[in-house]
């Protein structure tokens, strides 16, 4: 969000007049200088925010509702669980198709903290107004700009005002309203204010109306709620598509990631300007009180010591320290020896929760995931998680028995797994969609050399295969490269973090395929030798006239062919029992069962709709979907959801279509 | 077809019952199943001097049931000696096509064929002959009749009386197994045994009446004489001391099939007890011929780099050694031409009968 560019366009043109032109005299110019509105701003500049094109925006609005949602529910200690409806909007005859629609009616429903009433009006319809802003503390929001811009965007597309719903408890009324923005003023204007009857006891619902379009695939709202699902298993989702589908996405994890702490800046990640205005802004009436209670990682005996290398008394008001007095002190303080930051302020999400997410949303055989030990880049404690979701599934490979091989004529070609990996891009926990290539992520994903670990790739290409690659970066301060806030800034630092996390996933993955391999190997062996001993036994039987013990040497046969292929180590690299043995945070699927951090996927209720109250939750612990393997038939096969979207690689896995066995019971 | 004989080959059954003996024991003693199946190479030959023909070395190689590359072979070596057992007790022969057919069926809970073609069982009856030291017509195995004999000879074939002077130009055709249980000779006034390669000669030999003017067994075996005529020419041979003479091209194949009558097939070297004929005689057609008979040289055909390749490796066998043998194969590489016995037809068409074979035979103009 285009916080910076904002602030200079908003603040007052007159600080530095630009030079008079002959035919223009500062006096005319001067006449014509004046405050520019952020609103009015937003309207001329609306790409910045997001909402470059009807499909885009459609996407924005539902991000910043579901991001709200979620910020403000971790924040409040709440599980959370959050409903996005995406209707086609009519103006009273019978609505258009979603793919042709071009008016969008978005509601998210969150069962969160709820808003005090007084605020409501100011955070629906005012833009830079928020509690996330000033403060360095990981969130998916910071700016204080997001839902407000998609109301303005609602409000010059379709003119219609936002809906607020929100209830802060059970004892509570909830209050309607509706506002928007007085985009002159940047203050909002509310239209309607109410006491309703909610069947919520807490939460707030929003609801937006907006020119869009609906398309699915890459980049569409089905993906980004996918992969909000998979980045944080903690979440329930609920998603009514514009074409009546209902997509539900289970918790799997059952408690909320630790609650990241607010820190203070480092001395290291601040820039000149900033030092400025915080010298400017303390509350500190010395120097040295500044420099201590200020930032991070700095003690009074740190902050003596930048003193004395800058040459300042530490007495000195901060206020009274500016031009190359500032300068000096910056520069002292980029040189002095500072303890690198907290890290505990960063809440990654954690291997078993990447795991559980890819797990529940991409069909796959292999998964394995990595939280990286906190690094710093500039000041900014930060965090890379990676994690792999390998394979297609054996279910899929069930379903697509392989081809018997024919030889190939002229001009044809193995229809084969030529697709490219997947990268699927994070930060704090928000997907990221848009611009993929500017990304450290992407990069460091090109950066890795995948033959290492068995997976084809071509020079500068992704690795080739049935593959997601996921990387997120957890950090107080992601560095984005622009404003849209959706490529992450290459940082040496940032790009060797994620590297070292991809390295170390790939290195698993190759662990995995080439003992794969050898199974699968000493299977086919095995599977000759089986073949081959009926054979064996009934000829020898005919050549003893019939007077032959057929099963006692049928099984003497068995025997020495189960030995002679790897015997128990065989059953168990195929999968009949035990872990993946030597690697860790993984999981490994196969026609039998799984192995590994696998999570138990809860029941769905069936795809219908479900009417009126949809807070119903996930069924207690211990009732969990499991289906052994052994008694898996026709019937107990659930029914398949539809195919959720055009994605090639990531194929969402309803969680009831999933049947495993329970470990150790092949 | 003979039934007489039968039970006289329970021996050939035994070792044949064998094979599954070794499979049981094997799996007994929790052991890979093996056959030791001696190497049928050049690599695995000696050539006894002194009794002048091939013998097999002593090089075997492992078959083993639980070895990813082997253990279909060794599936199939059993099923083929499952169905010879089968012939024995049956008392029947048959061909290697029929026994393709007979092992050939799909393999349990597979779409896998115990043979996809006759290639891979007519090479796992050459093993199993070798292995038990059995020879084929103990097997029962028989090739098809593709050998042809006219000549004053009488044989007895099944209680038919065969008078080999009555049969016309088409001459009596020589079955695959000739063994004495079988075929017996009578009767035979001839002098000598000629084999020769080709058909058209023999024909040619025959619709002169060479055999009448010479007092000779004309035989042939259309191309590489199969077993039948080869044992028929031994046991001419060895029962009546005719010497064997043979004529074929003069190119590297005919080089080659001379030496397999006399010297025995490297093959089935483990036979030459009873097929090779050391003291068969070479009579032409020689690379010294075509010079001696006045042949044009544009009748010649030039040598390919098979050709080339293959007399390259004759000189190297242990009975091509002798001088006069390395000289005749010499002169062809260096002439750089090849003749066929059709050849000698640009000087008439009775040539070969009246005017080559009679000088060879006056002047003792052969290769031994
Ligand atoms: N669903 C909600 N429940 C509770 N509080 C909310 C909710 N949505 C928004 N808020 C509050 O409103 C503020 C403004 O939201 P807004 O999306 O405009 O900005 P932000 O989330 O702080 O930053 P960004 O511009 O990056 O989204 C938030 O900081 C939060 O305090
Ligand atoms: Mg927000």
């Amino acid at each position: 969000m285009s916080k910076p560019q904002l602030k200079s366009a908003a603040a007052p043109a007159s600080t530095q007049p630009p030079e008079p032109k002959a035919t223009v005299s500062a006096a005319e110019l001067g006449a014509r200088q004046r405050e520019i509105s952020v609103s009015e701003f937003f309207t001329k500049n609306r790409h910045l925010l997001g909402f470059d094109n009807p499909r885009k925006a459609l996407l924005t609005c539902v991000k910043e509702a579901v991001d709200n949602a979620l910020d403000a529910c971790e924040e409040a200690g709440i599980l959370p669980e959050v409903a996005v409806r995406v209707e086609v909007a009519s103006n009273g005859d019978s609505p258009p198709p979603a793919s042709q629609a071009n008016r969008f009616r978005i509601t998210v429903v969150d069962y969160g903290p709820g808003i005090v009433r007084q605020q409501i009006p100011r955070i629906f319809a005012k833009l830079l107004y928020g509690s996330k802003f000033h403060r360095l503390r990981m969130s998916r929001g910071q700016q204080g700009i997001g839902i407000s811009a998609a109301g303005m965007y609602a409000q010059l597309t379709t003119g219609k005002p936002v809906q607020i719903i929100s209830r802060t408890s059970a004892r509570a009324p909830a209050h309607y309203f509706e506002v928007q923005i007085d985009t002159k003023k940047n203050e909002p204007r509310i239209f309607e204010n109410k006491k309703i009857d909610w069947e919520s006891h807490r939460g707030t619902q929003v609801t937006l109306e907006i020119e869009g379009r609906y398309q699915k695939g890459r980049a569409s709202v089905d993906e980004y709620l996918e992969q909000v699902a998979i980045a944080n298993p903690h979440v329930k989702l609920v998603y009514h598509t514009p074409e009546g589908e209902t997509k539900e996405y289970p918790r799997t994890i059952h408690e909320l990631p630790p609650q990241p702490r607010e820190i203070k800046p480092h001395p290291y990640g601040i820039e000149f300007g900033m030092l400025l205005k915080m010298l400017h802004d303390t509350r500190s009436h010395s120097l040295s009180g500044f420099l201590s209670s200020d930032f991070s990682r700095v003690s009074s005996k740190v902050a003596q010591e930048i003193c004395k290398g800058a040459k300042i008394s530490p007495h000195t008001r901060p206020r009274n320290i500016h031009g190359e007095t500032a300068e000096t002190l910056y520069k002292t303080i980029q040189s002095t020896k500072i303890m690198a930051p907290p890290s505990n302020c960063i809440s990654p999400i954690g291997e078993k929760a990447i795991l559980h997410g890819l797990y529940k949303q991409i069909k796959g055989d292999f998964y394995t995931a990595v939280t990286r030990p906190p690094a710093v880049y500039r000041g900014n404690p930060f965090i890379i998680e990676a994690g792999l979701a390998y394979g297609k599934g054996p279910e899929e490979a069930a379903d697509k028995p392989e081809r018997p091989k024919m030889p190939l004529a002229e001009g044809e070609q193995q229809e084969d797994d030529n697709e490219l990996a997947n990268v699927i891009r994070y930060a704090n926990r928000v997907p990221l969609l848009y611009q993929q290539s500017a990304c450290a992520t992407f990069k460091a994903a090109l950066d890795t050399s995948w033959r290492n670990y068995g997976v084809s790739q071509s020079r500068g290409a992704l690795p080739a295969g049935p593959m997601v690659i996921f990387v997120h970066m957890a950090s107080v301060w992601v560095p984005f490269t622009s404003e849209s806030k959706e490529a992450i800034a290459d940082y040496d630092e940032i790009r060797k973090e994620i590297k070292l996390a991809l390295q170390e996933c790939g290195r698993r993955l190759g662990v995995f395929l080439r003992r794969r391999e050898h199974a699968k190997s000493e299977f086919r062996r095995r599977n000759i030798f089986e073949l081959y001993i009926e054979e064996v036994v009934e000829a020898c039987s005919r050549l003893k006239g019939g007077k032959l013990a057929k099963e006692k040497l049928k099984n003497q046969l068995q025997k020495i062919a189960k030995k002679r292929t790897g015997g128990a180590k065989t059953d168990e690299a195929l999968g009949s029992r035990d872990g993946p043995e030597g690697l860790p945070h993984s999981i490994i699927v196969t026609a039998e069962g799984t192995e590994g951090e696998a999570p138990d996927m809860p029941e769905v209720a069936p795809s219908e709709e479900v009417p009126g109250d949809e807070k119903e939750s996930a069924p207690p612990a211990g009732q969990k979907t499991r289906v052994d393997s052994k008694t898996k038939d026709k019937t107990a096969t659930p029914r398949r959801q539809p195919k959720p979207h055009g994605r090639k690689k990531a194929v969402l896995r309803p969680a009831k279509a999933r049947k495993r066995a329970k470990p150790g019971k092949s | 077809m003979a039934r007489k004989k039968a039970k006289k080959n329970g021996a050939v059954e035994k070792k044949l019952v064998g094979v599954a003996d070794t499979v049981i024991s094997a799996a007994e003693r929790s052991k890979d199943p093996t056959l030791s199946i001696p190497v049928r190479s050049l690599a695995n030959v000696t050539f006894d001097e002194k009794r002048g023909m091939i013998e097999m070395g002593r090089r075997k190689q492992a078959r083993s049931f639980f070895n990813v590359g082997m253990a279909k072979k060794f599936m199939q070596t059993v099923l083929v000696a499952d169905a010879l057992a089968e012939l024995q007790r049956a008392d029947l022969t048959t061909s290697l096509r029929e026994i393709y057919y007979r092992t050939k069926h799909t393999i349990r809970n597979s779409h896998e064929n115990t043979f996809d073609g006759q290639n891979e069982s007519d090479p796992l009856i050459e093993d199993l002959e070798v292995t038990l030291a059995a020879l084929r017509e103990e097997l029962h195995v028989r090739a098809e009749n593709s050998g042809t004999v006219v000549g004053p000879l009488v044989l007895v074939d099944d209680g038919d009386r065969v008078d080999c002077t009555r049969l016309g130009k088409g001459g009596y055709s020589v079955p695959s197994i000739v063994e004495p249980e079988y075929i017996q000779i009578t009767k035979c006034t001839a002098d000598f045994v000629l084999l020769v390669e080709k058909g058209t000669q023999w024909n040619r030999l025959s619709e002169d009446k060479f055999w009448r003017r010479y007092n000779c067994i004309l035989l042939t075996g259309n191309g590489q004489p199969p077993r039948g005529v080869r044992r028929l020419a031994r046991r001419l041979h060895e029962e009546k001391g005719l010497p064997v003479y043979v004529l074929v091209d003069n190119d590297p194949w005919g080089y080659y099939i001379y030496s397999v009558v006399k010297q025995g097939s490297i093959n089935l070297a483990f036979e030459s007890q009873r097929m090779a004929i050391p003291k068969a005689k070479f009579i032409g057609f020689s690379s010294a011929d075509p010079d001696r008979y006045g042949l044009p040289r544009n009748v010649g055909i030039k040598l390919n780099d098979k050709d080339i390749n293959r007399a390259k490796e004759l000189l190297k066998y242990r009975w091509f050694q002798k001088k006069q043998w390395q000289d005749e194969i010499k002169r062809m590489l260096s002439s750089g031409l090849k003749y066929e016995l059709d050849a000698l037809a640009n000087k008439n068409f009775q040539y070969l009968t009246k005017t080559y074979l009679p000088r060879k035979l006056k002047e003792k103009d052969w290769l031994d």
